[in-house]
């Protein structure tokens, strides 16, 4: 047994940690980012940890990444450009898309018109028809189809092509044959296929997905080639995994085939880190704050597992491959306050002041308030940060917090207060996302505030929701790098089913369930995956026939009963819309097998105890703003802090790159691995 | 008798103070719980007409009953002055039918549920939610007869009437509504989920009583609507003038031979208060085309059209209703008598919103749009399968989005908010009909500046012998251009045998036969263009050709000559632009609707292939 390494690549910092298999001891490094080619900070870190640690590159076995590469490369519009094939009479699939003008009555009179992942004049048309039986209408004219694509490689620049037909999710073979024709028309160029990407029903999701696979796979196949060269030139066999949105790892080869299961692969570090970090503080369910600069991210895990769902979304785009079900809300540190001329109301984001030109009280040239500038006010960010080499701006942000105060005609510190309660509002409504909305209650989880700013709100985000205890983990990015360390590879892979429960039966089922079952195994064993360490898991989607909603249930091959999925499913409905349909018959929708690799085996860093006395970690005393009046606070330094250290609210936890606020009523316990375990005192 | 409401805790709501923060944090909650109810109907409901296509609209209303938040304004208030009985707790309203609310919902097939919410013993809210059943009876399947003359012939009527009282749900009232409809089915999915959907929001206004009182949100939801009104007023004041405008659009036909059928509207100010009278209106129709518009539903179309460009994150509300006085004719189109037609109001209502952009538009040059609201093109197709299964299809089709002040409006996509098309592969795997083409039609939206959005081009292939209905409009007026921008295309529906013969049929028209093989081009209108189509950047046209969207010949609407290559003919463009920009017909006003009524009339069966409308109110139909 040798060594697993996780390296989660932030805006500011690489975190990386390293553990020996053996033995479950982990060593950890950070270092700055280098966002021009983050795999430079990735691959001197690693070397510089290994060095210090004497570890020879060779004995690494494994080498666990998260990665925005393919998020950032959709959100700054740096993808590449697609040529898209469809069905003949479907030519504008992409650009009709759903029809869907968001927003109320009217909206359409502000929508700008959206322009297509796969441009128009890329797109091109098969001359073929499958029905939705998989049979064959006409079959495909491969000799038209030839010039078709001569045509285009002559008058339009293509650097990846997606194939899209007509029912393909019942068969591929018309796609597959397309793909032939493809290769050897654009020999050197990457082809995605719907049916290989998303075997599903509905067309316009199935093409936007597998676009979206195409348009970020040179640059994800670029990042993951110039890792795997430097990590060769380096001496380490170490095989290269990312992990997925969906938490689970995959291997280099799979990334760049499939990279649109990478767009949420960044959030996804930090769920499975708190995952992770819930496991060591014995605590099950948990909601997640992941707040940064611009937008804050929440996720629901329960039982020790975060809540999958089957979408991914980017900025505007949405597509249909698993991800941890993070809700975003553009709420976060540098979410700018406004007052409306109009209405007189207090509105806070969606605009953010960014890292440039930032909170006023960062004094990078910011003049609008923001969040942050707030909790300065407030006295909930102390003026000097990251160990002091940082100082805040305090007049400049009282300055720009005035200005809404001024429009209120509110006390200062009222209109501070009055931000902070708005965007934790907006953090809320996203909480409520993943957890009213879905069924759960959220006073049966506890809160794990993380991020740059989630330490500040978790605390007030705990009050609001009625989850504690409030966790905060120690360093953020430290979290992600655990996240990306200790999750599993996984494969997964799903077919439509759509048969009524009356018109199968559970013979049927069983065997499709293990032929998917297989295929997965396989996968996994490719990837020099020990048959012995391989965990399969089987998921059923049924929805009552007609309608648009599916549950997943998870299910075992073994002795399954299509009447106790029934049974399950009536229940789950019931709990989710207080109702059930007798009379309508059951629909089996979508079938998946998913296949886990060895999860690591590692403890949690234990920290120095001390008794329930903080003082020893104080840094000074302070005052803050609570609960409407200015209150006595105390600023402790995190790195002091010792097991069993208990604080007292209101107080400030400080360490290099974040803060946390203790709220008055509440206390902050320090556990054995470092984690501050916030919770409101009786009669507060 | 207006309706009693019965309270078992008759302590008055106290007037509190509400600081902003708290109002606005309230106001928040309030957006979400809405959407909440979308999203829940969504996922419970079964017709496609609603769980593709989201046809259903959601509402949160104070304890008088007016709308805080939702999209097409409180309809609570007409419901209870005219409802005899009594409301207690548990209770719950079902109705459906417009003339018993006032016009609530405008058609039989709108079902609505109604449901006031209690907390210790007082009324605080209500919650309300309706939607388009795809079925409910009546003569013909998807019960929305064309040439029905009364509303006895358009599917099951419910008054309202409690399918919940005191907490006891009225299953034998239900079987026997459910019974009406050829599909029972998708009425009881989309029923429960309409319920589910008025539950969850009232849940939520619980929580939020509990969570900062119950005399705080009673007083926050009289600040919401109060900053509205003050938001109105302002907004009325700056930017409507005292000297009446008007502005006249048409219905193009009834379905039975005649048309157009003219909507006017004149609008000015008094002092600070707005006056939108329907004057000029053409008395109703015979058929089911009339629409029973109800004044404060237009007050909140006004509404949302005034505030959308101003403050969009505004909470709409119906706070502003003293502002406005809508005046409509009794017996006309809009305003029928008992018990006129009602079933195909769909026309009239997309055409209101025209009408509505046209008015506002005279004096706001960013408020001006071309015509895009031009219908809501239905399709119907049903019959027994091979196998003696029923099978019906309704669904909405979409035409272009007009061009607008700051761009091209998008091609095939919905004016109705959080309308979706329903995925061609889902069409073929639950429905026997195979979709041939579905594309955006070249040239279809009107050209200019920004283009008008482009109509689609959807082509059925039967697979079973059904019966086949078509409504739509703008096919024989067309979606008129602003500013110099050309109006789009009208819509047309051609039938193509499966022996290769070809008829035009009508675009409001019901039981057309079809057998298996039979192709039916669905072909709706574009948007209106905006702004001087030869100012338009010639390379935009290349690649519009290139994508499809324009054709060789139609770039010559912007004076663009292509060369055999595909590329633009520079100088010849310029000497085309010119020719053209010296002859160009100077429109009365920034609109161009294209041919006056008298020639389109006498051009009608040579452009379109249909005989042209007679004058409603003529003898000869």
């Amino acid at each position: 047994m040798g060594y697993r390494l996780g390296v989660d690549v932030g805006g500011t910092f690489t975190d990386l940690l390293l553990i020996d298999e053996t033995t479950g001891e982990t060593f950890r490094d950070k270092v700055p980012s280098t966002p021009s080619d983050p795999s430079q900070a990735v691959i001197n870190g690693a070397r510089g940890l290994c060095e210090r640690q004497n570890i020879a590159a060779g004995q690494i076995d494994l080498f666990l990444h998260g990665t925005t590469v393919a998020t950032n490369a959709v959100l700054e519009k740096k993808i590449a450009k697609v040529g898209l094939i469809v069905t003949e009479g479907h030519r504008h699939l992409m650009q009709i898309a759903r029809s869907l003008v968001p927003g109320g009555l009217a909206a359409w009179i502000i929508w700008p018109k959206p322009e297509p992942m796969a441009a128009l004049q890329r797109t091109i048309e098969a001359p073929e028809r499958m029905d939705a039986k998989g049979q064959t209408v006409r079959a495909l004219d491969e000799a038209e189809m030839r010039s078709r694509l001569e045509k285009l490689k002559a008058s339009e620049e293509v650097e990846a092509l997606t194939i899209c037909l007509m029912n393909s999710y019942v068969d591929g073979s018309h796609e597959k044959a397309v793909a032939a024709i493809c290769a050897e028309v654009f020999p050197d160029i990457p082809i995605s296929i719907s049916s290989d990407i998303l075997p599903e029903m509905q067309e316009y999701e199935r093409a936007l997905t597998t676009v979206a696979n195409s348009a970020v796979r040179p640059a994800v196949a670029r990042y993951v080639g110039n890792l795997e060269k430097e990590l060769k030139d380096w001496g380490t066999k170490a095989k290269l995994n990312l992990l997925r949105s969906d938490g689970g790892l995959m291997s280099a080869e799979k990334s760049a085939e499939a990279p649109v299961n990478l767009l949420m692969s960044g959030p996804a570090g930090g769920v499975a880190g708190a995952v992770w970090v819930a496991k060591s503080a014995s605590v099950k369910n948990v909601l997640t704050l992941d707040m940064g600069g611009t937008s804050t991210d929440v996720a629901l895990i329960e039982a020790g597992s975060a809540r999958l769902q089957r979408e991914t979304s980017v900025g505007d785009l949405n597509v249909r491959a698993s991800s941890i079900d993070v809700k975003t809300v553009g709420a976060g540190g540098g979410s700018i306050a406004f007052v409306p001329e109009l209405t007189k109301a207090l509105r806070v984001g969606p605009e953010s002041a960014g890292a440039v030109p930032g909170p006023v009280a960062y004094g990078k040239g910011g003049e609008l308030p923001t969040v942050t500038d707030a909790n300065v006010v407030l006295g909930y960010l102390p003026e000097s940060l990251l160990g002091g080499s940082f100082t805040l701006d305090r007049e400049g942000a009282q300055k720009a917090v005035q200005t809404i105060a001024d429009a209120l005609e509110i006390d200062l510190m009222d209109a501070a207060a009055g931000i902070i309660d708005i965007v934790n509002e907006n953090m809320f409504g996203a909480l409520r996302l993943v957890s009213v909305q879905q069924g759960y209650d959220p006073r049966d989880f506890a809160l794990m505030g993380f991020g740059g700013a989630g330490p500040l709100h978790a605390n007030a985000m705990g009050k609001l929701m009625n989850s504690w205890p409030v966790i905060i983990p120690p360093s953020p990015g430290v979290l992600c790098a655990y996240g990306d360390a200790t999750t599993r590879q996984r494969v997964e892979t799903q077919r439509s089913f759509n048969e009524m429960v009356q018109n199968t039966t559970d013979g049927e089922l069983t065997s499709y369930l293990d032929s998917l079952g297989a295929q997965v195994k396989q996968e996994l064993e490719a990837e020099d995956v020990a048959p012995r360490d391989i965990e399969l898991l089987y998921e059923i989607d049924i929805r009552y026939a007609g309608q648009a909603f599916e549950i997943p249930l998870s299910v075992e091959p073994e002795g399954l009963s299509i009447e106790s999925l029934i049974t399950r499913f009536d229940t789950e409905h019931e709990r989710l819309f207080t109702f059930n349909l007798d009379e309508t018959p059951h629909e089996i929708v979508n079938v998946r097998a998913v296949a886990l690799g060895k999860s690591a085996d590692v403890a949690p860093p234990v920290i120095e105890k001390g008794d329930a006395d903080p003082s020893d970690a104080k840094t000074r005393d302070h005052q803050l703003y609570m609960d409407g009046r200015m209150q006595d606070a105390v600023i402790y330094d995190r790195a002091l802090l010792k097991a069993g250290n208990r604080i007292a609210g209101p107080a400030i936890v400080t360490e290099m790159d974040s803060t946390t606020l203790v709220h008055s009523g509440c206390e902050a316990l320090v556990d054995a691995h470092g984690n501050l375990i916030i919770t409101l005192l009786e009669g507060a | 008798m207006p309706a009693q409401i019965i309270e078992t805790n008759s302590a008055p709501f106290n007037q509190v103070a509400v600081d902003p923060v708290t109002l606005d944090i309230m106001e928040n909650a309030l957006r979400n719980a809405r959407i909440e109810m979308d999203a829940t109907l969504v996922r419970t409901a079964m017709s496609p007409g609603i769980r593709e296509q989201g046809d259903a609209f959601p509402l949160i209303a104070d304890r008088a009953g007016k709308m805080v938040v939702g999209q097409f304004g409180s309809f609570i208030d007409g419901f209870l002055r005219a409802y005899p009985g009594t409301i207690e707790e548990g209770d719950m309203i079902f109705l459906s039918d417009p003339y018993s609310c006032d016009g609530a919902v405008s058609h039989n097939n709108d079902w609505l549920v109604l449901l006031p919410v209690y907390r210790g013993g007082r009324l605080v809210a209500w919650t309300a939610m309706f939607g388009h059943q795809s079925d409910i009876g009546g003569k013909v399947a998807g019960s929305i007869p064309i040439d029905s003359r009364s509303v006895f012939e358009e599917g099951v009527r419910i008054p309202p009437v409690k399918i919940y009282q005191k907490g006891v749900y009225n299953e034998e009232m239900v079987k026997v509504v459910l019974h009406q409809s050829r599909k029972p089915d998708w009425c009881a999915a989309d029923l429960n989920a309409l319920i589910a959907s008025c539950r969850v929001a009232a849940r939520r206004v619980d929580e939020m009583c509990a969570r900062f009182g119950e005399d705080e949100f009673a007083s926050a939801t009289d600040l919401l609507l109060a900053r509205n009104h003050r938001a109105m007023k302002h907004l009325i004041e700056t930017s409507i003038g005292e000297e009446p405008v008007s502005f006249t659009d048409y219905i193009c036909d009834d379905g039975v031979g005649f048309g157009p059928y003219k909507i006017s509207c004149k609008m000015w100010r008094e002092g600070g208060k707005v006056i939108l009278d329907f004057e000029g209106t053409d008395p109703q129709a015979p058929s089911s085309i009339n629409f029973f518009l109800n004044e404060n539903m237009f007050k909140m179309f006004f509404g949302i059209y005034m505030i959308m460009v101003f403050d969009p994150q505004i909470l709409f509300n119906d706070g502003f209703y003293d502002l406005v006085d809508v005046r409509i004719p009794e017996g006309s189109l809009l305003k029928p008598k008992y018990p006129a037609a009602l079933a195909g109001r769909t026309h009239a209502l997309g055409r209101i919103f025209d009408i509505l952009g046209g008015l506002l538009g005279q004096r706001q040059p960013e408020f001006l749009n071309g015509a895009g609201f031009s219908s809501s093109p239905h399709l119907m197709y049903s019959g027994f399968d091979k196998s003696g299964e029923w099978f019906q299809l309704f669904q909405i089709g979409f035409g272009g989005i007009p061009g607008r002040p700051f761009g091209d409006g998008p091609d095939g996509h919905s004016l109705w908010p959080g309308f979706t098309n329903v995925p061609n592969e889902f069409l073929e795997k639950y429905f026997p009909l195979r979709i041939e083409r579905y594309e955006a039609k070249p040239d279809s939206g009107g050209a200019g500046l920004f283009r008008g959005g482009n109509g689609i081009h959807m082509t059925y292939c039967f697979l079973e012998p059904g019966t086949v209905a078509i409504h739509d409009d703008r096919w024989f007026t067309y979606p008129w251009g602003v500013n110099g921008g050309q109006p789009g295309d009208r819509a047309t529906k051609i039938l193509e045998r499966a022996d290769g013969s070809k008829e035009v049929v009508g675009n409001k028209q019901d039981g057309i036969e079809v057998r298996e093989g039979d192709l039916l081009h669905f072909i709706t209108w574009g948007g209106g263009g905006w702004g001087n189509p030869l100012e338009r950047d010639p390379e935009l046209v290349a690649l519009e050709i290139r994508q499809g969207l324009v054709t060789v010949e139609g770039a010559r609407d912007y004076g663009v000559v292509i060369a055999k290559d595909g590329s633009v003919d520079g100088p010849a463009t310029e000497s085309l632009r010119k020719d053209m920009a010296d002859n160009i017909v100077e429109t009365d006003g920034p609109f161009n609707f294209g041919p006056d009524i008298d020639t389109l009339r006498a051009n009608c069966l040579a452009e379109t292939g249909l005989p042209a409308p007679v004058q409603p109110g003529s003898a000869a139909a």
